[in-house]
């Protein structure tokens, strides 16, 4: 072999895709050849450096939870409405099979809830943390500023509670969408979590107490008091998001909100 | 339709390969939000096509995906990129010119480049998309040349031609650095 024909298969003598025979030749050559030998060493070190792990990006977390969780209910990212709406009906087929297959979802347990929509919440509270000034639509901490935006804009008046004092400060409320109506988004944060707590009419639905679930990281939370059904979501703990919805459950049942 | 069966078969075969899909934008787009909206976009257009993916090599197709969803992107959104890019950007659709970059002999000043990281990580996302992909696909995704011959549709020949071009342009670059860092050291 020359040195015009080695130079041809350094690389892929170094990324192991040569024949057995044509890698003997080559090594024969490189045995003898000094000149062809440093080429090759120089090769071999740049391809050392590259295979460098610190040059390899790891997915961040983030996308790895928005990943799981729009694959989960294929409704996260679907820029139009058709599309979007396929996705949804996927979601409640998977979630519906999901019921069938094993027989002790609580959701197949649990008439009056519509499969799929834990993983609908899911996805818009993944959506409020997307799309840039998504997350509130008025912005404040207080309950006598949120509580009336929703005038007007929702046929129901979803019961705002200030927990400040109990380590959820309120972010504040949005419109959003779920079960195919308009609902109440009211967002709290928890250190650096933040949680989002859909409302909206349950008519006289009740369950009997507070269900959790995990859907692809997120925690979900969910219970409904014979007025309304609520829907937490967070990638908070489980024990904390589940205290959340507990202290919900009291100020609304002490009747914090009246009308 | 079975859709629990193929949901946890895309999360057992592909979606362990988010990591490589995430470097594979990132060295693309060289941007961090890009390649994490490109990823996404990625990983849902997998999952919708996954029922016609029969291959053994989930990795290797879904880096395709991300390939071309990157393309896609660049043109979109950046349609100037190639015209204004690095020194020596050759334009995608002008196969001649990347033939006639950095087919010159290896002068003796490139056999003793140094590899350190931080030069590695400028040099590499200053080189032409072109090489910069197969060098990314090669060495850090470590798929073969059948491999990448398939996710950037090109024959086999061209892979090991381009790539050893993308490893002698690489060193040039590390070359460049080297000199002007002891130049101003003086």
């Amino acid at each position: 072999m020359d040195c015009e024909r080695a130079r041809t298969l350094i690389d892929a003598y170094l990324d192991r895709e040569l024949a057995v025979e044509t890698s003997a030749e080559l090594e024969r050559h490189l045995e003898t050849c000094a000149d062809c030998r440093a080429r090759y060493e120089a090769r071999r070190a740049l391809s050392a450096g590259l295979q460098n792990p610190a040059l390899r990006r790891a997915a961040p977390e983030r996308l790895r939870r928005q990943v799981a969780a729009a694959i989960s209910s294929q409704a996260a990212s679907a820029p139009s409405r058709p599309a979007r709406r396929q996705w949804l009906q996927l979601a409640a087929a998977s979630v519906a099979a999901a019921a069938l297959g094993s027989g002790t979802t609580y959701l197949s347990l649990t008439p009056g809830v519509a499969p799929g929509l834990a993983d609908e919440v899911v996805s818009s509270h993944l959506r409020s943390l997307q799309i840039e000034n998504r997350l509130v639509d008025v912005p404040s901490s207080s309950e006598h500023t949120v509580k009336p935006w929703f005038d007007g804009k929702v046929d129901f008046a979803p019961p705002v509670a200030d927990l400040a004092t109990d380590g959820f400060p309120l972010v504040g409320g949005r419109l959003d969408y779920a079960d195919h109506r308009a609902v109440a988004a009211l967002v709290y944060r928890h250190g650096q979590h933040i949680i989002n707590l859909f409302v909206w009419p349950a008519g006289d639905s009740h369950t009997a107490g507070t269900t959790e679930e995990q859907r692809q990281g997120y925690n979900v939370v969910h219970w409904a008091d014979g007025r309304m059904t609520y829907w937490a979501v967070s990638d908070l703990n489980a024990a904390d998001l589940k205290a959340f919805g507990d202290l919900v459950q009291k100020q609304a049942a002490a009747g914090g909100t009246p009308e | 339709m079975d859709a629990l069966s193929r949901r946890a078969r895309f999360e057992r075969e592909v979606l362990p390969h988010l990591d490589a899909a995430y470097n594979l934008a990132r060295w693309l787009l060289r941007n961090d939000q890009d390649a994490e909206d490109v990823t996404q976009d990625s990983m849902l257009r997998a999952y919708r096509f996954f029922d016609g993916f029969r291959g053994a090599n989930a990795k290797a197709w879904l880096l395709t995906i991300v390939r071309n969803a990157s393309y896609s992107w660049l043109a979109r959104k950046r349609p100037t990129l190639a015209a204004v890019g690095a020194d020596v950007s050759p334009r995608l659709d002008e196969p001649d010119a990347l033939e006639t970059v950095a087919t010159e002999e290896t002068p003796e000043s490139l056999l003793a480049v140094k590899t350190e990281l931080a030069w590695l990580q400028d040099s590499l996302d200053d080189m032409p998309t072109e090489y910069r992909e197969v060098l990314v696909l090669r060495e850090l995704e470590e798929l073969s040349y059948k491999e990448i011959s398939a996710a950037i549709d090109v024959p086999l020949g061209t892979v090991m031609s381009r790539l050893s071009r993308a490893r002698t342009l690489l060193q040039r670059k590390l070359a460049l650095r080297q000199q002007k860092e002891a130049s101003r050291g003086l």
